[in-house]
């Protein structure tokens, strides 16, 4: 394992720490926390890990609609799920 | 912001890494642009835990630390002109103008719909490794790995580094047919070296052939998941699911530029000579974006069209046999891991097929085109814009994918409104 | 040979609207399409259900087809929304030319309100300051095109009219011949939109190209169809090409962005400088827009006739040949009272609205 930094930010007001580097897709999920629901309701989480399946969507730094798994966590970040 | 380049690349996979390398060893100033914030492509993608292989840190720092090189990354291309490609990053659209182009955009996996398929905790398999290379968090998850092909190896391998413990491997092909291909594989050493390590890091690790998952089950959340293996079915509890059959193309970019293609089965693949290049004499491909071959047909077809692409034929040629020799594994791969019927027919009339739009099986039944299919139903309509829906209804046979307009990806309207793409000149306000 | 009481060529909006209301009136209808159903014009258009002022008879039409279109209000696959529609005045000018425009809306008798510009903001407060008010249009509603022309193509089919799958190659004396040499006999109603002049050449007809951009979803960013007071100057003024701000939310939370009108580009590409223009149109009212994301950018062609007005009625010179075509930009919310005009006029019936201004003769020397 390499020495690795951690950030901190926020996911639904609550703080969670992650390696640099990593996705807020990985956050979220560090936190237990569900993504989102589907446009008939179902709960959804990452399919395909690499931004083409658009299932990660949730709200960061108050811009919905964004890829959890495509972007990159960065200190004081705010991401809301549940869109 | 405009910029030109001699040669730009899409991709900084393997074949794009070394494409742009071969392009500025001719002295061409370079752009590499990628969608992911680092580069490596699929299957050296970075990974916040554990250092990278010395060949992917040398095929990385290679290209970009070089002063030629531009390296854009989370640069997604939204529209084409001639010679021009627009792009956007999280902060700005931008036009990038290229003397030639070298489309490395790889391979996404194939993902077929089956009951449950939606429930959180089930990903791809590469879908997986992607996410826990990014940090998704493993550590005493129980991890079951199913599907088809060598990936799920691969799969399991990222898994179990990142803590899982991996319940086994279902692969869906006939354990004859898995024996016929390992039998192959001294044919490519560096494969045979690669799954020998695999095995080494998977011991213990249950590896299950004719294996196929019928459905994962849970209300919120994947509980369980039914197998249906050589000796009956079965019902192994876990917490994810990485499930994939095997990959595909990306050829959305290469269709908007308008490259020729063809089919390999249900899937579109671009069509090159042997320099790589397209029908477009300014636009080369290379890697899994010609077809599926593996890291080291990326590679090697990815230093081809970026000598080529620089001008520089004879350095290209002299990379032919070794071309040839890694294009010859693709072959070997395709032929053994034909998908099983039962895996077409998983899927349940109640089964949705559109993730995006939520659209079932059975709301389709009655058309036969996909464009009806799309206007009655929204089926494919969604933000994949078709992506995963589209490539699992070619595959069970339904209906083939349509053409491709931009925005290649959802692309910000910013990006579209305010971007100065054109010459103001030719706009009137 | 295969003899028809009605043979409707063509099942966008306008051709599926004439079959269901031929076929409810008891006649034997074929309807021939070769592509997918509403898969036209109709499949490309905004759905937005509006009355225009500008043309009184046009206005009449409008009103006509909006009270039609109440029946299908329920349908789930129509996503009927009855949005209501905001017009909105940038500057005391545009505000001043609400009175006029409501007392003619009004007379027609479709209810409006003055919205000044404190009441615009509680309306919509999205929308960028500065903005002088509005008028608003509460009855008006948006539509889902395509699924309605389906839905009407399916009545007429459960009532007995036959569906032909194949393109009209050209009329022949008392029917129209298909292009796998089917022939069909009767009187024949040509409802192919832009396609017209191919089998009507005599009746002038241009293709107005339009550019769409949709959003992912982001309910509640703004809950009317929005439409600058300017608009009208955009939709029939003769400039090669214009833009103006035209913004929906559809039912799925999604946003749909327009307007745009160009004539003189035949093909369906996408031309970026046009979607640009468009954007840079829109933000100015609706600067919100700028950070959504655009899922999906689309083209269609509007068809226009010289005055602007649809063909609607018998082909001058002919018997047994019908038109209902040239709807320009507000085929959707006129498909279901043209239906009426042409069908009733084609049993000998009495119009419910004044038939005279659509007369085909008119434009034929
Ligand atoms: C999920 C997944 C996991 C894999 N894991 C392994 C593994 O562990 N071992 C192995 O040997 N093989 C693996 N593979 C196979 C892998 O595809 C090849 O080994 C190799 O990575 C192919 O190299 P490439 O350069 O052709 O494409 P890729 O490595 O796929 O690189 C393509 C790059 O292009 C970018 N891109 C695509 N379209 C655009 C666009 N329009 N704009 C901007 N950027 C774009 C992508 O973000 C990506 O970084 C995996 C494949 C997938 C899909
Ligand atoms: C961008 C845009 C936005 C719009 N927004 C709105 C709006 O918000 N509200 C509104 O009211 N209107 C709107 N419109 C206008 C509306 O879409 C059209 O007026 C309407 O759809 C015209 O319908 P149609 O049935 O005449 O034509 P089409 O829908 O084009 O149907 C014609 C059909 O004829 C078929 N056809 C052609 N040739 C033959 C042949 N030889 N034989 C058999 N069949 C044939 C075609 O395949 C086609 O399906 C919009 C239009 C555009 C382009
Ligand atoms: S997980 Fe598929 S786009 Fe993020």
């Amino acid at each position: 394992m390499n020495a690795i930094s951690s950030i901190r930010l926020f996911v639904d007001d609550q703080p969670v720490d992650v390696p640099a580097g990593a996705s807020v897709a990985a956050a979220i999920a560090t936190l237990g926390i569900s993504f989102r629901r589907s446009v008939s309701g179902q709960w959804r989480a990452p399919l395909c890990g690499m931004g083409v399946c658009f299932e990660c969507r949730v709200r960061i730094d108050g811009i919905a609609q964004q890829r959890a798994c495509m972007c990159p966590v960065h200190d004081g970040m705010r991401v809301s799920t549940h869109e | 912001m405009n910029e030109y380049y001699d040669v730009l690349v899409v991709g900084a996979g393997p074949a794009g890494l070394a494409a742009a390398q071969a392009a500025t060893s001719h002295g061409a100033r370079v752009g590499l642009i990628d969608a992911q914030a680092t580069a490596g492509g699929q299957v050296w993608r970075h990974d916040v835990r554990h250092a990278a292989p010395s060949l992917a840190r040398r095929s990385i720092g290679g290209a970009l630390t070089h002063s030629r090189v531009d390296w854009l990354a989370r640069t997604q291309v939204v529209a084409v002109e001639t010679g021009s490609l627009f792009v956007e990053d999280p902060r700005r659209g931008s036009r990038l103008d290229y003397g030639a182009l070298v489309l490395a955009t790889g391979a996404r996996e194939l993902l077929l719909p089956f009951p449950g398929w939606t429930l959180p905790g089930v990903t791809g398999a590469g879908g997986l490794q992607a996410l826990a290379k990014q940090g998704w968090p493993l550590a005493g998850r129980r991890v079951l790995i199913a599907g088809s092909g060598p990936l799920l190896l691969a799969a399991a391998a990222t898994a179990k580094r990142h803590g899982a413990t991996v319940l086994g491997i279902y692969e869906q092909a006939g354990a004859d047919a898995v024996r016929r291909f390992a039998g192959s594989l001294w044919r490519w050493p560096a494969k045979a070296i690669q799954a020998a390590l695999l095995r080494g890091q998977l011991a213990g690790v249950p590896y299950r052939c004719g294996s196929v998952v019928r459905r994962a089950l849970g209300d919120s959340t994947l509980r369980t998941v039914e197998l249906e293996g050589p000796h009956g079915i079965e019902q192994v509890p876990c917490d994810q699911l990485a499930i994939g059959y095997g990959l595909l193309p990306n050829v959305e970019l290469a269709q908007l530029l308008g490259c020729e293609l063809r089919w390999e089965g249900a899937h579109p693949q671009v069509s090159t000579d042997i320099w790589q290049q397209t029908n477009i004499d300014t636009v080369y491909a290379a890697g899994e974006v010609c077809g599926i071959g593996g890291r080291d047909s990326a590679r090697v077809e990815g230093a081809i069209a970026g000598h080529a692409a620089a001008g520089a034929r004879s350095a290209a040629m002299a990379l032919q046999p070794r071309r040839r020799h890694a294009r010859a594994f693709a072959e070997a791969l395709r032929t053994r891991f034909a998908l099983d019927a039962r895996v077409y027919a998983l899927a349940t009339p109640d089964t949705l097929i559109c993730r995006c739009e939520d659209v079932a099986l059975s709301d389709m039944d009655g058309y036969t085109d996909t464009r009806s299919a799309k206007l009655a139903t929204r089926c494919g309509m969604g933000a994949c814009q078709g992506r995963i829906c589209g490539a699992a209804l070619a595959e069970l046979g339904r209906f083939s994918g349509g053409g491709q307009r931009p925005p290649l990806f959802p692309a910000r309207l910013s990006t579209l409104g305010d971007t100065d793409f054109f010459p103001l000149a030719t706009i009137e306000e | 040979m295969k003899t028809y009481d009605l043979i409707v060529v063509g099942a966008g909006i306008v051709g599926a609207a004439c079959a269901d209301y031929a076929s409810a009136e008891g006649l034997r209808v074929a309807i021939v399409e070769p592509g997918p159903v509403g898969g036209g014009a109709t499949a490309a258009a905004m759905g937005h259900l509006v009355a225009m002022d500008d043309d009184p008879a046009e206005l009449a039409l409008s009103r006509y087809s909006l009270e039609l279109w109440e029946s299908l209000s329920n349908l789930p696959q129509a996503e009927f929304s009855r949005c209501g529609t905001l017009w909105v005045a940038s500057n005391e000018r545009e505000l001043a030319s609400i009175p006029a425009k409501r007392a003619r809306l009004a007379a027609a008798g479709v209810e409006t309100e003055a919205i000044d510009s404190d009441t615009l903001y509680r309306l919509e407060p999205a929308l960028a300051p500065g903005l002088a008010g509005g008028m608003r249009v509460p009855g008006e509603a948006v539509v889902y095109p395509p699924a309605v022309a389906r839905h009407l193509v399916d009545r007429a089919v459960e009532r007995g009219a036959r569906m032909y799958s194949r393109r009209v190659a050209h009329i022949e004396y008392g029917g129209v011949r298909l292009d796998d040499d089917t022939r069909l006999q009767g009187p024949a109603l040509i409802a192919t939109g832009c396609a017209l002049a191919q089998l009507l050449p005599t009746l002038p007809l241009r293709a107005r190209k339009g550019h769409l951009v949709i959003t992912d979803r982001h309910p509640g960013l703004v809950h009317h169809q929005l439409l600058e007071l300017g608009y009208a100057d955009s939709a029939h003024g003769d400039a090669d090409s214009s833009v103006a701000f035209n913004v929906q939310p559809r039912p799925t939370g999604q946003i749909l962005i327009g307007s745009s009108r160009e004539f003189g580009s035949s093909t369906p590409e996408v031309s970026l400088p046009m979607v640009r223009r468009m954007l840079a149109r829109s933000f100015r009212f609706l600067p919100a827009l700028r950070q959504l994301d655009a899922l999906r950018i689309w083209t269609g062609f509007r068809p226009v006739s010289p005055d602007g007005r649809p063909y609607l009625g018998r082909v001058p010179h002919e018997h047994q040949l019908w038109v209902a075509a040239g709807h320009e930009g507000l085929g959707i919310t006129t498909s279901l009272g043209s239906a009426r005009l042409v069908v009733d006029q084609l049993l000998g019936r009495a119009t419910a609205i004044d038939a005279s201004p659509y007369d085909p003769a008119r434009v034929v020397a």
